[in-house]
């Protein structure tokens, strides 16, 4: 029987394997910042150990980094805990070494998962770990790629393979064209409205179909990202011209005689057609509408032109009190019609949505508009330093301050708020990142979940509307 | 790493389904650099009035009266019962160490986010799955009986009630319970395989050259 891509990335990198089916599974890139590394570091010292392969390690700082007052340096970092945090990851980096090292302020410093790919330290058939949930990214260009802990961290660091059980299979298969306005995003929330937050649980997924064919790499890095999002570690893509295409020429990428060699066991890297699958989801693209969460949770998900759910219609008691309790969090009654929904902040950045093509797709809702007067923040934070140099290259940074957003410096920013980016208790922002948990993007703050398109209309809207009418 | 063999302990029902990490341990207090600490920040949003940052005097901080670990019948818990997809979102293991620093040292439930999971093992943390009609029951006997205890053994991998009323058996991965039993450092495990990952890399070296420039 044929085999997943799957099953070949997880064979192609299993060193030992117990009868018990635990596995030692080799680590090709590992991908390092500064909040989920310190202990690592620590740990490895107070054991008087190396790290094995230092070559494998990509590192950056991003979590906590500012988006704002970089001529200032380090001293920009204004929360001391914040600043200590980053000056550890420059020391441990200092004392062993890596491969590269972006560190803050470096032009090409940026969220770890924008420039992974980016310098093409992510390649096909590589297993890519990283302290950080959204690791699940990697897996556009056919990686094996999922987030770890801290203590995975100090395992890969020291012995360059990681404890891991095989998964199961299962394919989620998108077919057809997306309405116009219609991004990767909104496939990503529509899956996760189908499936659940634990529906991808204990499953390696792999996205096919027709519709993530036509999608470019920055669009299945979204998808690939809101895996985690749907409870499964990882998200794959098949090797096809368009990953190919995007690597050409990246600088940690393979030159000369090597790219040849690369490629031809790049293209081996899909799914057998007779390879079977534990779990199988198939979604219409042409019945994807844009998509707006109005929950606590990315399920908590309905297209732009529904209304916010009843909970006296939901008949499990569970599920009932779940809903009303993120009603009451987020400060929304029952069938409010999304469009009504106003906002007080809009943020259009992180590692799901921060690459050069959502800032396209952000910059042609806005061109020519402006921020309507009811909106307090509207914020783009570029993914990457080279995204941000391209985007002011194209003229983007422009449309934005013309329109009155705020074009920030590279980082996670207020997809987590851990630096000074953040939402004030009772703001209601509409954000292209991946959690609305509540708290997440600040204390008391609500979160809706939307693509930079949708955002950007928002922003000039002042509340949600149908970016598939926008003219 | 502690060692996990039998824990008879209070238990503190958390009713509420997809308790993310962000909510086990806020963002904020991600800043340390140490692995410990953490347990006075444990659901931080949830159980203080007000909103916390590192190097503030928690202990002077007021107490959300309604929060089920403030209440004084569940004061000492070191069992955690909760709802289905436990610790999803961020991989962040400052959750685990928040729970265990708070003095939590198993937590049932239907469903676990994978990561939570496995981050609990690394840790001393026991994570049980127990079916959730189990569970359910559980949560009606935590409500109705003040004071109640279970006992967890992990070497027989069973649940019991103090009166020996239900025992309920759960499944573990072998290696993970051998690991947790013994309190044993993985990394040293697996170093045992020094040789086995040397002769893989060499063999990986000369097959993609490219992946080690």
């Amino acid at each position: 029987m044929g085999q997943t891509l799957y099953d070949k990335l997880w064979n192609s990198h299993l060193v030992h394997q117990d009868e018990d089916g635990t596995a030692l599974l080799y680590i090709d890139r590992h991908l390092v910042h500064e909040v989920t590394s310190p202990q690592a570091f620590e740990g490895l010292r107070l054991a008087g150990r190396k790290p094995w392969r230092t070559g494998s390690v990509v590192a950056t700082a991003d979590h906590n980094t500012p988006t704002t007052g970089w001529e200032q340096g380090i001293d920009g970092i204004r929360d001391a805990v914040s600043r200590l945090q980053v000056e550890t990851l420059d020391a441990n980096i200092r004392a062993y070494g890596a491969k590269a090292y972006f560190p803050f302020l470096d032009k090409r410093q940026g969220i770890v998962h924008v420039i992974g790919p980016e310098q093409g330290a992510t390649l096909p058939g590589m297993t890519v770990v990283c302290g950080d949930s959204h690791t699940s990214t990697h897996g556009a260009f056919a990686c094996l790629a999922f987030g770890i802990g801290t203590s995975e961290v100090e395992h890969v660091l020291a012995t360059q393979c990681l404890v891991a059980r095989k998964m199961k299979n299962m394919r989620v298969t998108v077919e057809g064209p997306l309405a116009r306005g219609v991004t990767a995003k909104d496939v990503a929330l529509a899956l996760i409205g189908r499936i659940g937050t634990a529906g991808g649980s204990g499953h390696a997924i792999e996205y096919a179909g027709s519709t993530i064919r036509a999608l470019s790499m920055e669009g299945r890095m979204t998808i690939c990202n809101m895996t985690i999002e749907a409870g499964a570690r990882c998200g794959m893509v098949a090797v096809d011209d368009s990953t190919v295409a995007y690597l050409k020429g990246r600088p940690f990428a393979p030159g000369g005689g090597e790219w040849d060699q690369a490629l031809a066991y790049w293209r081996m890297l899909r799914s057998d057609p007779d390879a079977s699958f534990d779990g199988e989801v198939a979604l219409d693209a042409r019945a994807i509408k844009p998509q707006v969460t109005w929950g606590t949770s990315p399920e908590m998900v309905v297209p732009v032109d529904d209304e916010v759910p009843d909970p006296d219609r939901e008949k499990d008691p569970t599920r009932r009190e779940d809903m009303e309790r993120a009603l009451a969090y987020m400060g929304l009654r029952p069938r409010t019609r999304i469009t009504d929904i106003r906002l007080d902040k809009v943020f259009i950045g992180s590692c799901t949505n921060s690459r050069i093509e959502d800032l396209r797709a952000a910059a042609a809702v806005v061109r020519g508009k402006r921020v309507a007067p009811s909106v307090r923040l509207a914020m783009v934070v570029p993914g990457s330093g080279l995204v941000k140099a391209q985007a002011e290259k194209e003229g983007l940074d422009r449309v934005f301050r013309d329109a009155g957003f705020e074009w920030r410096e590279p980082g996670c920013s207020m997809c987590l708020a851990m630096n000074a980016d953040r939402l004030e208790p009772g703001e209601r922002c509409a954000a292209t990142s991946n959690r609305n948990f509540e708290g997440r993007q600040g204390d008391g703050g609500r979160t809706h979940l939307v693509s930079p398109a949708m955002a950007a209309a928002a922003a000039v809207s002042g509340h949600f509307v149908d970016v598939r009418n926008w003219r | 790493m502690e060692k996990f063999t039998v824990l008879d302990g209070l238990v503190a029902p958390l009713d509420r389904a997809n308790v993310d990490t962000d909510q086990i341990i806020p963002k904020q207090f991600l800043k340390s650099i140490k692995r410990s600490g953490f347990g006075v920040n444990l659901f931080d949003a949830w159980r203080y009035m007000d909103h916390g940052e590192p190097g503030m005097d928690h202990s002077r901080r007021p107490l959300n009266p309604d929060f089920v670990l403030n209440q004084a019948r569940f004061r000492g818990a070191t069992i955690l019962l909760a709802r289905k997809n436990f610790g999803c979102g961020s991989s962040r293991e400052h959750a685990s160490w928040a729970l265990l620093d708070y003095g939590i040292r198993c937590v049932i439930a239907p469903s676990f986010a994978d990561i939570f999971y496995n981050n609990c093992f690394k840790n001393g943390l026991l994570p049980v799955v127990l079916p959730e009609a189990d569970v359910d029951r559980l949560f009606y006997e935590c409500a109705s009986f003040p004071g109640f205890r279970l006992i967890v053994n992990l070497e027989q991998q069973s649940v019991s009630t103090k009166d020996g009323g239900q025992t309920m058996r759960f499944e573990v991965d072998g290696f993970r319970k051998y690991c947790m039993l013994n309190g044993l450092d993985e990394i040293g495990l697996t170093l045992r395989h020094a040789d086995k990952i040397r002769a893989f890399e060499a063999s990986r070296r000369e097959q993609f050259p490219w992946l080690f420039r």
